[in-house]
This record gives C-alpha cells, structure tokens and sequence, in this order.
C-alpha cells in the first residue's frame, strides 16, 4: 500500500538522517516538497517516490555525489501554499549548508516562495510548472523552469492542433476552450492562449473549475453547448479523471481534448476506464516505460528493497517524472562541486551548477536517461533549458506516442516572457543581471 | 441567446446532481436527527466504504470470482467494515461522551474523520481506483423538439432511483419502527432516554450504522462516478447547503435540499458565471444557504427549537 510506503520513507530518508555528527558535515542537503496526502496524493506519490528513489539509487550505487552523501528529508504540503511555505522555512536552514534546492511541485507555493527564495538565495526547481516569466534568469535568478514552461506548453498543444486540422492558418474561426484548474496553475497558460488566439484567428474561451473539480457538469454542459472544436485540460489530481469521464456523458470526443503534462499520467484515465480511450495529453519529453536507468533503482534500490514505489509503477509517468525532477538536481549539485569543490555546498554554489546545467545526448545516455529525454542546455537568459514536447494517446491501456517531437517557438513565448518579467522587475525593484557578464 | 433545451438541459442536470448530494447530506441528517451529533467524519465514511469495496470487488474479481458474485461479496465485506467502524465509533469516542455538550461531540468527530481517512487509505490504497456498477451512458430526450436534445446522464437517473428508497425506507424506520421512535427519544435528550430505559449504548451503534450504510450507498453511486479515491471526502462539503437549507433533522428536507442546491448552482454557473468569470457554483451553493438562513434559521424542514429561559 502506498501508505505503508510512506512509514518506508520516512524509515529509509531518516536512515540517512541519522547519520553521525562527523558524517553529516560530508552531506547535501535535499529536501522533498512532497504530498502524500490529500485529494492530489494521487499524482503527488508517484512523484515523490521517484525522486526519493532515485536519490537513494544517489546514495546506495555511488556513495552520494563525488563521496557527498545526500540527506534528504520529506515535508508534506497536501498541496496547499500555506503548508509549503511551512515546510520551506523550516527545512531551508537544514543540513551542514542549508538546502540544496526546492522542488515545491506546486505553482501556487512557487508563487509563494519566489522572493523568499531570491531573498535566502536558494534556487527553486520547478520542472515543467510554476511562473512562465520566470525562464528569464536575467531577473528571476533563482527559479529554474527547467524543460518546458506553461507558455512553452500552451504554445506546442496549439502547434498539434494545427498540424491535426492541416495547417496554421486552418485555425481561423476554430473554437478552443481551457479547462483549468482554477487557481494559480491552471490560470497560467491563459496570457500565452490568448496571444495565439490573436495571432491565428481561433476562438479561445476559458472555463475555470473549482478545486478540488470533483463536480463538472456545468463546465462540460456549456462545453457541450458551444462544441468547441478541441478542449486544453488544464487539470491536477481528481480534476483530470472526472473532466474525462463528463466529456465521455456529454459525448465530446476525447480525439479532440488535449492535456496538458499534469493531465497525462495514468491516475488521469484509470477512474474512466474505456471512457478514456482517444485522450491526448502533452509529454514533458518522457512518457512512461521503462530505461537504463530504471534497472539500475531496481538493482540497487529495490533489491536492497528501499525502494518506495509499488514495483508495478515503476516506470509510471510521474514517478519516471519525478526521477528526472531529481536527476537534474543531482547533476546541478554535481556541476556546482566542479568549481566550488567536492564538499556540501549552499544555494548559491548549487544555483550556480544550476545555471551552468549542460547535459548532452552522451551525458543522458551515461545516466541511463537516453530516449527519455534530449539534451538540456540552462543559461542566465534561459532558465527553463530545452522546451521540447511530444504529444501520446490513451489506448484504454497503455500511452501511446502519437506525434514526433515539438519545439515551443520562442517567437511566440519571447514576447511575453520579456513583458511580464520586465513587469516584475519593476515592480520588485529588481535590475536585472547582464546575461553577456555571468559566467 | 439561452435556448429553452439548453435550459431545461441545465436545470434537469442540476436536480440529478442534487440529488446525488442528498445521498451524502442523509448520513448527516440521521445522526443529527437521531444523536444531536454534526457527525463531521460522514465524507470519511463515505471514502471507506468505497473503498473497502472497490478493494474487495478488485481482489475478488483478480480470483476469477465471476462479477456477480464479486458485486455481493464486494457489497457484504464493505457492509462487515461499516458495523465494525460503527462498534469502535460508538466503543471508543461516542460512548464515554455520553451527556457531552454537542461542541464536545462535534469535536470528537472531527477526529475520528483524520482516523477514518488515514487508516482507509493506509489499509486499502490511496490510488485511484475505478468503479463500475451502475450504466454511465446517457439518454438523449427530445430530439424532435430542441436541437441536440436534453441530456440525461444514467447514473444520475439511478442516483436519484436510489435516493428515493433510501428516503422512502428512512422515513419507515424513524417513523413506524420502535427502534426508529428510540433514536428519537435519544436525540430530544439522552439522559431522559436512558431514565425511561432506553438502552443509549445500542441506539447510537444501530444510527452510526445506518449513517456507515448510508455512506456505502452514496460510494457506490460517487465512486462509479469519480473513481474511488480520497477527493470523494470533499463531498461532504457539498452536502453543507445541502443541510442547511433542508434541515438537520429532516430526511425530505435533505432531498429538497439537494435539488435546491444542485439546480441553484448549475443554472447559476452556466448562466451567470460566464459574466463574471466563472468558477461561481462552488460558493453560490452557500449564498443560497446564508439566504435560506436569513428567513428560516432551522432549514426549509427543520424542527425549530424553542427553548425556555
């Protein structure tokens, strides 16, 4: 059960926890933003298991980073902003040098934490969520959008819909809706959708559901009213299924409802069952399956059984997507050691290996992520690094790769990004740095 | 321009959906009507039982069960599971509360809610976990008369099935039985209950009972319809206005209720809320309330209270 998994975690992370004074001045500090309770407990374990496994695989297979072992300690959010920031203050000073990084796995508590953290200088890893501007390390120092930003999202399901309908200028007069989430989330892409809407003539209507989106039937009776020629789901947890299983009463085709990357992982389409079939939804590069480096977790991880996963979702979406989540944030710390040294090191030294992250074809195929995901590039102007995405299909049982691979167009987010960010800036008083200068 | 289908559409989901909310509110109505108790565990309740189901039906069916035989067995095990949370409720928190203030007693359910939602998910999974035990395809009425027709979803329709012999068996029970008339007496005043012999200890498990019953039919019905998984505790949020403008203590009134609200909400999002950004229904089922409040403090049916002093 996964609640059993939970007593193993907090068994396994304190195993390290309790680690000798003069060993415990040789660790990094991680912590994990995680919920394993709540109404997105659903999306939020599989997750955290495979960040946590894959810090084990960290420690159990190499002995921590360069011989820095990673003490990584859960704090449980439930999904909410005040809990995050909670257990942000209370972890941020923690270990010989403080944390390493955050992953709040959350927009609403990225939005939260994002002065604070410019503030204690502790980079944020917010890998295919959070704030959009802030792929704009000239300004958001800090935030690390890393692979693919809402605008980047928005703008690839729009490119799909275009190539389905037969070209960009087919759009014209097409009628688009946004089921969102409605919150800090689900809001985000909405500036990027109305920018496309203006460039290529479609109609965009936005539908905000309320959380936790147990109850849609009003959204999806105007839906079924207006038909919309394609529906975006914007959605998270039980919001996903139940937007599914009403498109499915109200007989919109699900061929013709896009997710989001939050809204594709299997707890999506499992409570619809056959419903489901012909649902689409954006990959963040990786799907489920299994790699190279999932025999390597099963080697050292599971078979030492410290694993916290049900071995049959190994290789889930989200716990495959929680394993990249931490592998970029072990070659970020790992990057960072190259300069400042193979010893602890703090949010800024890790910030840093962050904004240096250069991981080629060779690099992911050594860590066993090759076909998972391409390379990834991070700059002071590019905090978010690649902005690749592919589009997979429910078949009733499995995903489905659908599409060859998309890249956001930068003509289309750029704009933007400048705007708001610049608008942030203002307002926060903030100069930003000269990217020509960093290094 | 608002056609007359997509009205009557609307109004038709709306009234479905309310009644599937009553189907939560009346495990809250019968341990208030029958305890005095706000029994604020009743979503918790709602999550075990379906779960305990789904689980059960799972592994029985994985056995090679055939689905019928599954289905009872299913049923009967989640039923088991509701007597014994019942026994412990009453054992372990009701009992030795016995002439409690009603805060006192609230509180304590509140409790027993985070006892009954860790130990579900801790025994039975926190995934999400399919149900399918009633049709969730839809009728298409009037073709002829509005284009595209009036939907109406099946499950919603067996909701509303369900609902009506709940209520109809309910008001039998509190009613025409002695055990019902005992709740009663319990409910107006514990101490003078058990003065005249009325045995408290068994009033309360047989009430907590028919609350966890309740519960296991109202999981049927949400889980076809969500999946069974922890998100169906937030139905008894939906099920406050619900209670509110029916009455705590009355069992039509949680029905009326439910149409009230279901209807009110749905007619208010889809008409109104695209005027002002939508995402309205979720709060509008609580104007509704605070308005019936206004003029009726005790609920549509409610019993009103007058005290001496």
């Amino acid at each position: 059960m996964v609640r059993n998994k939970l007593i193993l975690a907090t068994a396994v992370l304190s195993g390290v926890a309790l680690a000798t004074p003069a060993a415990a001045q040789n660790e990094q500090f991680i912590p994990i933003l995680s919920y394993r309770t709540g109404a997105y407990a659903v999306n939020g374990v599989p997750f955290a298991n495979g960040m946590a496994d894959y810090y084990n695989l960290i420690n159990e297979r190499d002995g921590g980073i360069n011989g820095v072992k990673l003490l990584v300690e859960e704090c449980e959010t439930g999904y909410a902003t005040d809990k995050g920031v909670e257990c942000y203050e209370r972890l941020k000073g923690k270990g010989p040098t403080g944390a390493a990084f955050f992953n709040p796995l959350s927009t609403g508590i990225t939005f939260a934490l994002t002065e604070k953290t410019t503030t204690d200088k502790i980079p944020i890893i917010t890998m295919g969520y959070g704030r959009s501007d802030s792929k704009n390390g000239a300004v958001f120092a800090y935030n690390f959008p890393l692979l693919g930003t809402y605008w980047s999202a928005a703008d690839i399901a729009i490119q799909h819909i275009a190539k389905e309908v037969g070209g960009f200028d087919k759009l014209k007069g097409k009628k688009i809706s946004l089921l969102f989430h409605d919150s800090p989330y689900g809001k985000e892409p909405i500036p990027m959708l109305e920018v496309l809407a203006k460039k290529h003539g479609f109609e965009f209507t936005p539908i905000p559901v309320t959380h936790p989106g147990v109850e849609q039937k009003s959204q999806w009776l105007a839906i079924r009213q207006n038909r919309p020629d394609y529906v975006l789901l914007w959605g998270w947890g039980v919001m996903n299924g139940t937007a599914v299983k009403e498109a499915a009463a109200v007989a919109y085709p699900r061929e013709k409802m896009i997710g989001v990357w939050w809204s594709g992982a299997e707890p999506d389409v499992t409570p619809a069952g056959d419903q489901a079939a012909g649902y689409k939804a954006l990959m963040l590069q990786h799907g489920a399956g299994k790699f190279p480096v999932h025999a390597e977790i099963e080697k050292h991880v599971y078979a030492k059984g410290k694993g916290l996963s049900e071995p049959g979702k190994v290789g889930e979406v989200l716990y495959n997507r929680g394993m990249v989540n931490a592998m970029l944030g072990v070659e970020a710390i790992r990057k960072a050691q190259e300069k400042f040294g193979k010893k602890p090191l703090t949010g800024e030294q890790v910030r840093w290996g962050l904004e240096n992250l250069n991981l080629s074809d060779a690099r992911l195929k050594e860590l066993g992520f090759e076909v998972m995901l391409k390379p990834i590039k991070i700059s002071c102007s590019d905090h978010e690094g690649a902005r690749e995405g592919r589009v997979q299909q429910w078949d009733g049982k499995n995903w489905k790769v659908i599409s060859d691979w998309y890249t956001a167009s930068q003509s289309d987010t750029e704009p933007l990004v400048g705007d708001v960010s610049a608008k942030y800036a203002a307002e926060k008083n903030i100069k930003p740095r000269d990217c020509a200068k960093e290094s | 321009m608002i056609g007359l289908g997509q009205f009557l559409e609307v109004l038709i989901g709306g009234l479905m959906s309310g009644v599937l909310y009553s189907l939560v509110a009346l495990g809250f109505v019968l341990i208030f009507k029958a305890s005095g108790v706000f029994n604020f565990a009743q979503g918790a309740m709602v999550l075990l039982a379906g779960l305990a189901l789904v689980r059960s039906l799972d592994l029985l069916v994985a056995w090679g069960f055939p689905l019928w035989v599954a289905i009872i067995f299913g049923i009967s095990f989640a039923a088991v599971i509701m007597v014994i949370t019942a026994w412990l409720i009453e054992r372990l928190v009701i009992g030795p509360l016995v002439n409690q203030d009603g805060l006192t007693l609230f509180m304590s359910t509140i409790g027993v809610t985070f006892i009954l939602e860790g130990a579900a998910q801790m025994i039975f999974g926190s995934d999400a976990y399919p149900l399918r035990l009633f049709p969730t395809d839809v009728w298409l009425l009037f073709e002829d008369l509005f284009p595209g027709g009036i939907l109406v979803n099946k499950l919603d329709v067996w909701g509303g099935f369900i609902a009506g012999i709940l209520v109809a068996g309910l008001a039998i029970f509190f009613e025409r039985t002695k055990t019902g008339r005992a709740l009663r007496a319990v409910a107006d005043d514990h101490l003078a209950a058990q003065s005249v012999g009325i045995p408290i200890s068994w009033i309360w498990f047989v009430v907590w009972l028919a609350a966890g019953l309740v519960a296991l039919v109202a999981a049927t019905v949400w889980g076809t319809k969500l999946g069974v998984q922890f998100s169906i505790t937030f139905l008894a949020l939906k099920a406050l206005p619900v209670l509110i403008i029916g009455g705590l203590t009355s069992v039509p009134g949680a029905i009326v209720g439910g149409l009230i609200v279901g209807a009110g909400e749905k007619i208010a999002e889809v008409f109104l809320g695209s005027y002002i950004g939508g995402g309205i229904e979720y709060w509008f089922a609580y104007v509704l309330a605070l308005a019936v409040l206004l003029v009726r403090p005790q609920g549509l049916f409610g019993e009103r209270i007058i005290e001496r002093i």
